[in-house]
């Protein structure tokens, strides 16, 4: 059975700079995957090459199938859903719009139940239904952001940094949502993140990267007890 | 190529001064008497249509200081060249004014105008500029005809009016006195507006046009330099105006229709956006292409001059000045 | 008194068509961001194709859907064709593509057509007079027409999945695509339904005005101003300005200024409206950012 995704020998950049050199990674169905990493090491910037919003060279094989040089939308009607920097949810639209859009490219009927699901997973973001999303909280829009991205019923969720500018209470409640996403849903996730302990806690594989280049990779649970890479790359 | 043109293709540049000063001016008078030659040479049409052509050019020039160095898109030029046209039109046939009394008022009122079509425009995004100046374009020859400015404008009659005499010294016809007069005035102000948009002003008004935020970080004035370079623009259209009255010998609210501002836009565009020498291709443009799409049907024109229009905005965006440019790039480098 | 009423009433039947004007532009920038200067010369082009449909002897009805549906498809090859290529140039660009598109559609319509004034026929037969004479019945059915047309664009955006999708991509294409929303198809879409509305409009004034290849260029300034004061970006506010600027047209007009300053009028409107509240009375703010 091929991997959920296979990325081999990953090159992008913006316009003639390069900013990833050559990446291979693996995200395994139904796994999480952590790209750490400081500022500027290309994690974002993987993530974009991933869903196909930067020009990419390589191979990136969702379910096997090469979707290098695809458009956006047509990465997203085969099961890749991403909360980019800054969430991407639709601030001007209510709650309920930014979830019937996440749903937009469904045909099955399965849709209500799954809104229910994500009231259930995010119980918040019912009690605001019909308010515009840029009148939400932080938190509460990384929250809608992530239950946008699941309603497209992704076989991958990209993540980016979806701890940035949120109170430690609030990263606390949004990670352990998402411990219950993976245990409920099965979906397969690629998370980049800054704070590498609550990363690493999720992953079960991980990634160092820094300056567009894998430095370290292996078992999350490896990298987490060796001191050493802890110390030189983490900082913690 | 001159220095202005390179700063145009690369703003906020310092531009290279390599000729040497004695070898700019050698070429300034070469390239005037070569503007005067068809004086000589030319018949009284086509003499008149080169005057024209002149004139246009200079309204193409305004037009370009404030759209295409400063980036607010006006289709609204026309107006203000109705304004230079109807002052001195107004002061040369009620008042008997001489016409080269009239050009100073008549500078003084349109840069007034510009000024103040400026200040509202301070406060609109592009779009609702275009918007706005356009609606301007159309309501013109409404205004000028209305009754209650009647006795002065003549109505939809409009105004009569002669070209100024040349003086007794001189061995020239009224029209050839006429083409020089265009072209004199005309080199000043090219030269004026190429002294200002070489200089500090010019890469003050560039930065404004390409990185807004960064300019007005810098300390720039935005609003006065906006403001500033809308009364300049409107004021060298409005002197246009003024000479294409004279030129004419008569003004009418018709001949100051919409199609006059998207004329110097589909000018300046076709001659080269941000480009004094463009403006120079585009008053050509404007005063020959029709004619000659005239004789395919009446309709042509326009069809023409917006097929036009788009080819060039999606084949050669910087105009025919930036295809000048890049051919003598080309040729340079081949030579060395 | 009751002239002053006759007044109100036209304006309002006037203010039908400059709202679906209006909600055409609005449609276009919601869509795009872009006004369409060539809204006008659209529509007068999809009447004279209407014109042509009835005289060749097709029923009213059959041929106002049949103009409705080639003004879509003109709309849609207009955004294909033209504005695709030129999407991320700088505005300039864009008004000069408007423009030519403006020279273009409406010399060639003269071309094509002529330029004689034409009648243009109304669905709407007036034998008798209604209300005591008020208003006649091309004014109340084409009001009607105007009010079905918007509340059907209403309910478009509103509760259908395309038009959702639609303003999803017109505030935030990149996150639109990452839900799977084909951004470029929504925008020749938006430019579409906007051809089709101006179509509407355009065989609703016609039998007013006249038919000739410059019959809306008044109307798009009015449209234009209604647009602009009820608020670029809201489709209702665009509506009741539309309506506002009818009535307001009317009685300036009637009372006020005279017929030959009409245009005057809407360029007053616009500064006004632009210069004291931009944002107009039902929209946010549209101010450059210096």
């Amino acid at each position: 059975m091929p991997m959920l995704l296979e990325a081999k020998g990953l090159r992008a950049g913006y316009g003639p700079t390069h900013v990833l050199h050559g990446l291979d990674f693996l995200v395994e169905d139904g796994g999480v995957t952590a790209l750490l990493g400081a500022n500027g090491a290309g994690k974002t910037t993987t993530l974009r090459a991933v869903c196909g919003m930067v020009k990419t060279e390589g191979e990136i094989l969702l379910g096997g199938e090469n979707i290098a040089g695809w458009a956006t939308e047509d990465i997203a009607r085969r099961g890749l859903a991403h909360v980019p920097d800054g969430r991407g949810t639709f601030m001007e639209l209510t709650v309920e719009e930014n979830f019937r859009l996440g749903a937009y490219v469904r045909r099955d009927r399965e849709v209500q139940a799954d809104f229910e699901r994500m009231w259930a997973w995010f119980p918040r973001l019912r009690q605001r239904w019909k308010q515009q999303a840029g009148t939400l909280s932080g938190g509460e829009q990384q929250m809608l952001a992530i239950a946008r991205a699941l309603l497209l019923r992704p076989r991958l969720l990209l993540l980016d940094e979806p701890s940035f500018g949120l109170a430690p209470l609030i990263v606390q409640e949004i990670f352990g949502i998402m411990r219950r996403i993976r245990a409920e849903s099965g979906v397969g996730i690629l998370l980049v993140e800054q704070n590498a302990n609550l990363a690493l806690e999720l992953a079960d594989r991980a990634y160092l990267l820094e300056t567009g280049r894998i430095v370290v990779s292996g078992p999350a649970a490896e990298i987490r007890e060796d001191e050493a890479i802890r110390r030189s790359y983490l900082g913690y | 190529m001159s220095a202005a043109e390179q700063t145009a293709a690369v703003p906020l540049r310092r531009p290279e001064t390599t000729v040497a000063g004695w070898q700019r001016a050698a070429l300034l008078l070469a390239g005037l008497a070569l503007a005067i030659l068809p004086a000589f040479l030319l018949e009284s049409f086509q003499l008149f249509q080169l005057t024209m052509a002149v004139i246009m050019a200079l309204a193409v020039l305004g037009l370009n200081i404030v759209t295409g160095y400063n980036g607010q898109i006006s289709l609204g030029h026309g107006a203000f060249f109705a304004v230079g046209a109807y002052v001195t039109a107004i002061l040369m046939s009620h008042l008997d004014w001489s016409f080269w009394a009239t050009l100073p008022v008549s500078a003084v009122v349109c840069g007034l105008v510009g000024y103040g079509v400026g200040f509202p425009a301070l406060r609109l995004g592009g779009l609702y500029l275009a918007l706005t100046t356009f609606s301007l374009a159309v309501a013109v020859p409404q205004i000028l005809k209305h009754k209650a400015i009647e006795d002065w404008t003549g109505g939809v009659q409009g105004l009569f009016l002669v070209k100024p005499d040349p003086p007794s010294w001189a061995p020239f016809d009224p029209d050839q006195w006429m083409y020089l007069v265009a072209v004199l005035v005309s080199a000043a102000c090219f030269l004026l507006a190429w002294n200002l948009i070489r200089g500090r002003i010019g890469r003050a008004l560039m930065a404004i046009r390409d990185h807004p935020t960064a300019a007005e970080a810098m300390g720039m004035d935005i609003a006065t330099l906006k403001t500033r370079a809308f009364a300049t623009s409107a004021m060298i259209t409005g002197i246009a105006g003024s000479l294409s009255a004279v030129a004419v010998e008569f003004v009418a609210p018709d001949s100051f229709t919409f199609a006059l501002s998207i004329s110097l836009f589909v000018g300046m565009v076709v001659g080269g956006v941000a480009s004094i020498l463009g403006s120079l291709f585009g008053g050509l443009f404007v005063l020959f292409v029709p004619n000659i799409a005239e004789t395919v049907s009446k309709a042509a024109p326009g069809v023409i001059y917006g097929i036009i229009l788009i080819g060039f905005l999606f084949i050669l965006p910087d105009g025919f000045a930036g295809l000048l440019r890049r051919l003598y790039a080309r040729a340079r480098r081949g030579a060395g | 008194m009751e002239g002053l009423a006759h007044q109100i009433i036209a304006g309002i039947a006037t203010g039908g068509i400059y709202a679906a004007v209006a909600l055409a532009l609005v449609m276009i920038y919601q869509a795009t961001h872009h006004v369409n200067f060539a809204q006008g010369e659209m529509a007068t082009l999809s009447t004279f194709i209407a014109l042509s449909i009835i005289q060749a002897g097709v029923p009213y009805w059959l041929a106002f859907l049949a103009t409705i549906i080639v003004s879509f498809v003109i709309g849609v090859v207009v955004e294909r064709v033209l504005m695709r290529p030129v999407q991320n140039a700088p505005v300039l660009t864009h008004v000069g593509v408007f423009i030519g598109l403006l020279l273009i559609i409406g010399n060639g319509t003269g071309w094509i057509f002529g330029y004689t004034t034409k009648a243009f026929p109304s669905p709407f037969s007036s034998e008798q007079p209604l209300l005591g004479g008020l208003v006649s019945a091309h004014e109340l059915g084409s009001t009607a027409v105007t009010l079905g047309v918007l509340v059907l664009v209403y309910l478009f955006f509103r509760h259908t999945s395309l038009g959702l999708a639609m303003r999803a991509a017109a505030y935030n294409p990149r996150s639109a695509r990452l839900v799977g929303v084909r951004v470029g198809w929504m925008l020749a879409l938006g430019w579409g339904l906007a051809a089709a509305i101006g179509a509407v409009a355009g065989m609703m004034v016609a039998p007013v005005v006249f038919l000739d290849p410059n019959m809306m260029l008044g109307i798009l300034l009015y449209a234009f101003a209604g647009a602009l004061l009820g608020g670029i970006d809201n489709p209702a506010g665009a509506v009741i300005g539309g309506f506002a600027v009818g009535v307001l047209e009317n009685l300036a007009g009637a009372y006020v200024v005279g017929t030959e300053l009409k245009l005057t009028v809407a360029l007053a409107i616009i500064i006004g409206v632009l210069v004291v509240k931009p944002s107009g009375l039902f929209g946010r703010v549209v101010t450059s950012r210096v």
